[in-house]
């Protein structure tokens, strides 16, 4: 993992002093709200409906033991005990007092931590693979690039202001687990004639405009990948639009220029940015992958569990099935540690929760984990011996569900439970609809299905990339929900289409049900959910919807 | 009848304009009528609270009840954590 050196602490500590000194004068009220709000919202730090909340950056998801402890640590000293786990890959704490906020960041500065840039129209925290240096098909560890990007982005001077907010995610997979061509600029490294270089899809999003990214550039030199992406930044902040905060985004931008015309506006100001010499030295790039460095794991038989008879017992079996991928190591898987428990919240974790997750990870994983866009969390490295005893400790503190990519492992935004942003409630209905499909054999037969559910237009829910997707929206004053079928964050990307009316919240409970069940009756065999509609389309859906 | 609520400005928690200052209990609002808007002016210029609003509401046995489902979310605390949604006795937020 990345330590920060001498200049990342310094920058870190001084923003802590320098919000300090901003909350007292706004508690002493020398400071009015509208002079203040920009300034809380650059440390993360927004208002929700029932308090402050504040947003913490989890760079590409990874995290060490020691700063999974420090949110725990948060939890319990500031806030209600628990934390809220994010499809940004962070993680959001609902109740925090404004007079405790740079006490939070102090403390978060102790661990390498901040929140900074997790607000504002700046480049956001760099998403990226969960997977990422475990992953048995990629062709190298994505987040030494994604870190560099960090560095290369945080405090620049020229795309703090930029017109609108922007996400970069990077992967090294053909297999896209960080939705990749939804966000404003992704990146996959990729292997060709034995060199790694970088695809850059642009313009991608979600929003009330999604957009898949088109493919910009078909190979960049991972030498030149700053310039290259700092080219496309300088584009969009030439020419993005500031009159209207609806076609601000660059997907907007590159939707009305054309991906070719934009893609040849940056060949041009990429030659430019070139000769500025912004891309580091190899050996710079190199101490920073060396941070990334596969632990020591040693190849084993492929003996999974270490005792015959822990085949005997169906749930551990079923969370083997589901919850562990392949490692590039063998002897090796990673666990996903599903957030998403009959009758919870899909993301949260209580601090001792969030305590156990960590000490697993310091035993059984190197140190590591990660956070998901799904929003579960990840330990990368677990050998095989090892899964029996960490099943049991999961299951010891709730969080044992089987239930990753099925139609429980529940995608949903904060939605108006606590968002201020939202027209509708999204938890309850997350909650209905895994009560709803509680029995784990029926989950299994529907197999993988991925839905996801935002309280409002701006899909922090990811619903259009769901292969269910619920949209909540506010209908004269009454909640009401808007189903979409077909879409996918994933390599076979693509955006769902609206069935038509929408629900109540008891009626998408049934809606969904009806879709599920007509999968069930017309799938062909080995077919997903996604496959199945993408081959019958949406007419024997909208049928059993609406007859 | 018309309530005006915001945010305090420590705490961030939902707030009532009683007639004479703020409660975080909704029962405590009072009935602003047509004379909300300079009290939020004034209110504002305090710098007590973030951002206060008029809402519609209306009179119910257990006192005012917000119109909009939204300020009926800001009144309790969340719905789907029953454990953390405001009781007549907390003063957790003050």
């Amino acid at each position: 993992m990345y330590c920060y050196d001498h200049y990342d602490q310094a920058i870190v500590d001084a923003r802590v002093d320098e919000f300090r000194d901003q909350v007292k004068r706004r508690l002493a009220g020398e400071l009015s709200e509208d002079q203040f709000k920009p300034l809380r919202l650059m440390n993360g730090l927004y208002l929700q409906l029932h308090a402050y909340m504040l947003r913490v950056a989890i760079p590409y998801g990874t995290l060490s033991s020691a700063q999974m402890r420090m949110l725990a640590t948060i939890a319990r000293k500031y806030d209600r005990d628990y934390g809220h786990f994010t499809t940004r890959q962070n993680i959001q704490y609902n109740w925090i007092k404004l007079s405790d906020a740079p006490d939070i960041l102090a403390d978060l500065a102790s661990v390498e931590m901040h929140a900074i840039q997790t607000s504002g129209n700046c480049i956001r925290n760099i998403s990226s693979d969960q997977f990422a240096g475990a992953a048995a098909d990629e062709v190298t560890d994505p987040r030494p690039w994604a870190e560099l990007l960090r560095q290369w982005s945080s405090f620049h001077p020229e795309f703090s202001y930029l017109p609108r907010k922007f996400k970069i995610a990077v992967i090294a997979s053909e297999q896209d687990r960080a939705a990749m061509r939804l966000h404003d600029i992704g990146i996959r490294i990729i292997e060709r004639d034995g060199t790694l270089g970088a695809q850059i899809y642009v313009g991608g999003g979600m929003g009330r405009t999604p957009m898949i990214a088109p493919l910009i550039k078909d190979f960049v030199p991972l030498d030149d990948l700053l310039s290259y992406i700092e080219a496309c930044l300088r584009v969009y902040n030439r020419y993005g639009r500031r009159d209207n905060i609806y076609k601000a985004r660059i997907k907007i931008l590159i939707h009305e220029l054309g991906a070719d015309e934009f893609a040849r506006q940056v060949e041009a100001e990429f030659a430019h940015v070139k000769t500025l010499d912004l891309d580091p030295p190899r050996a710079e790039f190199e101490r920073i992958a060396a941070q990334f460095a596969l632990p020591s794991l040693v190849p084993k038989a492929l003996a999974a569990p270490n005792v015959a008879s822990d085949y005997a017992d169906p749930a551990f079996t079923q969370w083997l099935t589901q919850n562990t991928h392949p490692h590039k190591v063998p002897g090796h898987a990673i666990v996903t540690i599903s957030l998403k428990p009959l009758g919870g919240i899909p993301g949260d974790a209580s601090s001792s929760q969030i305590d156990v997750m960590a000490d697993l990870a310091q035993r059984y994983s190197f140190d590591e984990l990660r956070v998901t866009h799904t929003q579960n969390i990840v330990l990368p490295h677990v050998a095989a011996s090892d899964l029996r005893a960490v099943y049991d400790a999961l299951v010891a503190a709730g969080l044992a569900s089987s239930n990753v990519d099925l139609i429980s492992d529940i995608i949903a935004c904060p939605g108006l439970d606590y968002c201020s942003l939202a027209n509708a409630r999204s938890i309850p209905v997350a909650q209905k609809i895994a009560a709803r499909f509680a029995d784990t054999a029926r989950q299994r037969d529907l197999g993988e299905l991925k839905l996801k559910i935002s309280g409002c237009i701006n899909a922090c829910g990811h619903h259009h990339a769901g292969h269910i997707g619920i949209l909540g929206v506010d209908r004269k004053g009454t909640e009401n929900y808007q189903l979409s079928l077909g879409g996918s964050g994933a390599e076979d990307v693509s955006l769902a289409k609206i069935t038509g009316p929408g629900f109540d919240e008891d009626g998408i409970v049934d809606a969904v049900t009806r879709v599920t069940d007509l999968y069930l009756e017309v799938r062909d065999p080995g077919e997903r959910f996604l496959d199945t509609y993408r081959r019958v389309g949406m007419d024997p859906f909208k049928e059993v919807l609406y007859g | 009848m018309k309530l005006l609520t915001g945010n305090d400005l420590k705490s961030g928690a939902v707030t009532w304009w009683t007639g004479s200052g703020w409660s975080i209990h909704v029962a405590d609002a009072a009935d602003v009528g047509g004379a909300g808007e300079p009290i939020l002016q004034s209110e504002e210029g305090a710098r007590r609270v973030n951002a206060p609003y008029l809402i519609d509401a209306v009179a119910t046995p257990d006192g005012p009840a917000p119109s909009h489902i939204k300020d009926r979310v800001r009144a309790v605390g969340p719905t789907v954590r029953r454990d953390l949604t405001l009781k007549p006795a907390d003063t957790w937020a003050l």
